[in-house]
């Protein structure tokens, strides 16, 4: 068996006394793409910032390709793609520096780009089809066009690993649909996609597995599984005992 | 008197020619930096921070050392004290800092009054444009220079820091260090500009050159051209009309640049005022020319 992409190991993170993930297990396989279904406050992002090396965890463990996020970081295999509410689209930058963005760890200190950089970043462009889009700034784009940036931007980096906060939300059926197919483009070439999503329905369309996350993974498994009523009741129904946040979810 | 004449009159002095040079140099700096500081959403973290390094910098001339160390370290305690009562009470951060910057600006004051010296209070609260000594000249060139020398080397990378930290993060460059060069070069610029203005007017310095350029362009690399152009031109209308008549010159720099701003906000083709209400007005009507939904 390879090496895992991702391996998270019994990782348990508190934010002053409020537990966000408790000994939180997963294990991706490279090539996959790993639907990742929970309520708010379900842990999610703090899943994905574990990941990154945002948070340390208290306790576990998570390596990237086998080693530490921090190499895997330096190394630029991890790439993301941010939750709208988190990018500021008034900001002064093209799509096209945007996708450059993803060049800085080829760069030199001073980032100055060269013809491998621009190159990479035309590529990036052309496979995402926001060649004709290139000089617009980033808030003129559709919510869709602003996902693909994004993802485009991941693969001018030639990230490894994709992680993708809601990238649906605010998003119309067809750029989904170009969204999805993207992903399984880039996960046939061996990019590993952990996607978290309120999105329901376009998730056994997307995703070779799902993990159904409640602080802890309480279920892994194939898409159809995950979806089955009883298991969803799991995570989308103890929201009446007022465990954490509001049900948000589909 | 013919207009060239009208323009070199000034500086046949040497006072004009060191309040020009210093008064270019800060608005250079200050106006590169404010690019970043408007965009992060940290104008207030400028005004805090230019005030708080008041008692470093009545310190470090009690101690004969440096202006610019004793502004760094006040500066960088000025946002560790206000990110503690942020994170460790229920108080919110504009309220943090505003209970931060004043206490150590009132720090600084009493601490000018206790001081044997003849450091006019005046002079750093308003400026001393037309006092600066040539030493003082000296130290603000080299402190603009590693300033302009930073923010150009690392502008990428800022730039990066301010649109998306976590992308930072993951590609190993680490944010927090980005965010404590930034704040650490706003404190040297602090006193740079306070030579210049004074510390009351320091922090138009620091976002009005900024705010104007980020309502002319959608390109940060041309807000970088804008807003040190647009400063300069303030610095030499404030010179010159503090000169002609008689008038406060930081006082007459920051109305500059209160001026240009109104202008640019009103006028601007896309972001101002009037631009977007016209363009409001075609959307309309081009909308009402077809469906009406």
């Amino acid at each position: 068996m390879s090496t895992p992409a991702i391996t998270v190991a019994e990782a348990t993170v508190h934010y002053g006394h409020v537990l966000a993930l408790d000994r939180a297990c997963l294990t991706l396989e490279p090539g996959r793409i790993c639907g990742l279904v929970g309520m708010n406050g379900s842990g999610k992002s703090t899943l994905f910032k574990t990941i990154m090396g945002i948070v340390t965890p208290d306790s576990g463990r998570v390596s990237i390709n086998g080693e530490s996020p921090a190499k895997a970081r330096r190394a630029g295999l991890l790439g993301y793609v941010p939750q709208s509410e988190d990018v500021d689209w008034d900001f002064p930058v093209s799509v096209r520096e945007v996708v450059m963005m993803g060049r800085f760890g080829h760069m030199g200190p001073l980032r100055i780009r060269r013809r491998a950089d621009r190159e990479a970043v035309d590529l990036a462009l052309e496979r995402v089809e926001l060649t004709d889009f290139a000089d617009r700034q980033i808030g003129q784009l559709s919510g869709g066009q602003k996902k693909r940036a994004f993802v485009a931007r991941g693969i001018a980096q030639g990230a490894r690993i994709l992680l993708l906060d809601e990238p649906f939300a605010g998003v119309d059926k067809r750029s989904e649909a170009t969204i999805v197919r993207l992903l399984k483009e880039l996960a046939a070439t061996g990019v590993t996609v952990l996607v978290s999503t309120h999105d329901l329905h376009a998730l056994p369309d997307l995703a070779d597995e799902a993990v159904l996350l409640m602080r802890r993974v309480l279920l892994h498994d194939s898409p159809a599984e995950v979806l089955r009523p009883d298991n969803l009741a799991l995570v989308f129904g103890l929201d009446l005992t007022g465990t954490a946040g509001g049900g948000d979810a589909a | 008197m013919s207009l060239i004449e009208l323009a070199l009159e000034p500086f046949a002095f040497d006072f004009m020619l060191r309040a020009l040079a210093t008064t270019l140099i800060a608005s250079i700096v200050c106006a590169l930096l404010s690019c970043w500081l408007v965009l992060i959403g940290w104008s207030l973290m400028g005004d805090a921070v230019s005030h708080a390094v008041l008692p470093g910098v009545v310190l470090a001339y009690v101690l004969g050392a440096p202006f610019a160390l004793g502004a760094v370290v006040f500066g960088f305690l000025a946002v560790g004290l206000i990110g503690a009562v942020r994170d460790t009470s229920r108080i919110k951060e504009d309220a943090a800092i505003g209970i931060v910057f004043t206490s150590l600006f009132a720090l600084g004051l009493v601490l000018i009054s206790v001081t044997p010296s003849h450091v006019d209070l005046n002079h750093i609260i308003f400026g001393n444009l037309l006092g600066v000594s040539a030493t003082e000249l000296v130290q603000v060139a080299a402190l603009g220079v590693i300033t302009l020398a930073v923010l150009v080397a690392k502008n990428r990378d800022f730039t990066l820091y301010a649109f998306d930290p976590t992308h930072a993060h993951a590609l190993g460059i680490n944010p927090r260090v980005l965010g404590a060069v930034l704040l650490g070069l706003l404190a040297l610029t602090s006193v740079v500009a306070l030579q210049a203005v004074g510390v009351v007017l320091v922090v138009a310095m620091l976002i009005i050159p900024g705010a104007t350029a980020y309502l002319l362009t959608d390109r940060f690399q041309r807000m970088l051209l804008i807003a040190p152009a647009v400063s300069v031109l303030c610095a030499l209308i404030g010179l010159y009309s503090s000169y002609y008549l008689d008038t406060a010159s930081g006082g007459m720099v920051v109305l500059a640049q209160g001026a240009i701003f109104l202008l640019v906000y009103l006028f601007a083709p896309r972001q101002g005022l009037i631009g977007r209400s016209v363009s409001a007005r075609r959307r309309r009507r081009r909308l009402g020319a077809g469906q009406v939904g």
